[in-house]
């Protein structure tokens, strides 16, 4: 099958043999393979697996992805699926990543409701809960300790955390002065 | 169907969606405010069981706004939460792609890049802490919480992994009447 080649592509997008249904179903299996989020999943199918594009390709997509608001990883999703089929590949790929696992968590959530009642249902909610609370604080920590060289980012990042996570201010308010502010600042470090 | 219910969800979801650089962990505390602090559309027990639940299921990060969606107003919150979340930034994504050869270049997309990162660890981290309040963490829980954050950032472990090795946790502790 020419799906499961690991040569690297070459060439120009529009060049390379990447039909439609090739990432249909690649999106498909970059959604059912995903457990905590695509990230992996995303770059495993589109660089390993079907090599749509190169690792170093996919990093530029997934740095420009993640500048941009909303999903990050949708949007390099996105991005990867409107180089080779423009909007159709679009609309394919966002029914792909999401049709299986919608359908899969709400078997998940019926199922929950229908137990909700039993304590051991309850003990491992709450537990899944706590989990996905630390894997939060863990990948914050990640994260974290890349910025934190700069004393300007350490400010910044307490700003974000005290607005939001302590005084709960309105989000879309507080980051765009935020934003504003950081890009400033930014740029007069540049500068 | 209650159409003033749509429209407002679609409104917070999409005004969410458009400042929230950094995924949606970084939407979490807004998302908990609109839907259990301002608007009570669900409570602390709720929101946390919706959390968890679409942190257990596979796929994007995105199905927590789909389940918001779906609990809140059926199928049609569920498409209409969905969509407000992905399509403002479908529109932009595709318009980032078609300009990428200007833009990796612009000095304002170098400087965006390296200046919002602080801002989102910042955000991270509220979520983290918005979702320890809503679930109502006791001491098991903390020390749930403190042994995933640890193994997640010294090891590259399996998020998964981690959640159903708390989940056996949570049961056996309930088992042993500590939870």
């Amino acid at each position: 099958m020419r799906n499961t080649t690991t040569t690297p592509p070459v060439g120009p997008f529009e060049s390379r043999d990447v039909s439609l249904w090739n990432l249909f179903s690649g999106y498909v299996l970059v959604g059912l393979f995903g457990f905590g989020g695509i990230s992996a999943s995303m770059y495993f199918i589109a660089v390993e697996k079907r090599a749509w594009v190169t690792a170093e390709e996919y990093t530029t997509t997934l740095a420009l992805g993640q500048v941009l608001p909303g999903p990050g990883l949708m949007n390099t999703c996105i991005i990867v699926a409107d180089k080779f089929h423009g909007l159709k590949g679009v609309l394919l790929s966002l029914i792909g990543l999401l049709l299986c696992p919608i359908l899969i968590l709400l078997g998940l959530v019926t199922v929950y409701d229908h137990y909700a009642y039993l304590p051991e249902v309850q003990h491992a909610t709450y537990a899944a809960a706590a989990a996905s609370v630390g894997l939060i604080f863990g990948m914050g920590l990640k994260l974290g300790k890349a910025i934190i060289k700069r004393k300007s980012a350490l400010l910044f990042m307490t700003c974000s955390f005290i607005a939001i996570g302590v005084f709960k201010w309105p989000l879309f308010e507080t980051m765009l002065v935020l934003a504003a502010i950081s890009i400033f600042v930014g740029y007069k470090e540049i500068e | 169907m209650d159409v003033d219910l749509l429209l407002s969800i679609a409104q917070i979801f999409a005004k969410v969606s458009v400042v929230s650089v950094g995924g949606i962990s970084v939407m979490i505390p807004e998302v908990h405010r609109q839907v259990v602090e301002l608007n009570e559309w669900m409570n602390n027990a709720q929101f946390a069981s919706v959390f968890a639940l679409s942190q257990v299921a596979p796929g994007p990060n995105i199905l927590l706004m789909t389940l918001v969606g779906w609990r809140v107003a059926g199928w049609a919150g569920m498409a209409v939460a969905t969509l407000a979340t992905i399509l403002p930034t479908t529109i932009l994504s595709v318009l980032a792609n078609r300009l990428e050869n200007k833009l990796i270049h612009a000095k304002w997309y170098l400087v965006t890049k390296k200046s919002l990162p602080p801002l989102i660890v910042g955000l991270i981290f509220s979520s983290g802490m918005v979702t320890a309040k809503a679930t109502g963490l006791d001491a098991l829980g903390l020390l749930i919480v403190a042994c995933v954050a640890a193994h997640f950032y010294f090891y590259k472990s399996n998020p998964l992994l981690s959640i159903m090795v708390s989940m056996v946790v949570g049961v056996v502790a309930g088992w042993a009447g500590i939870l």
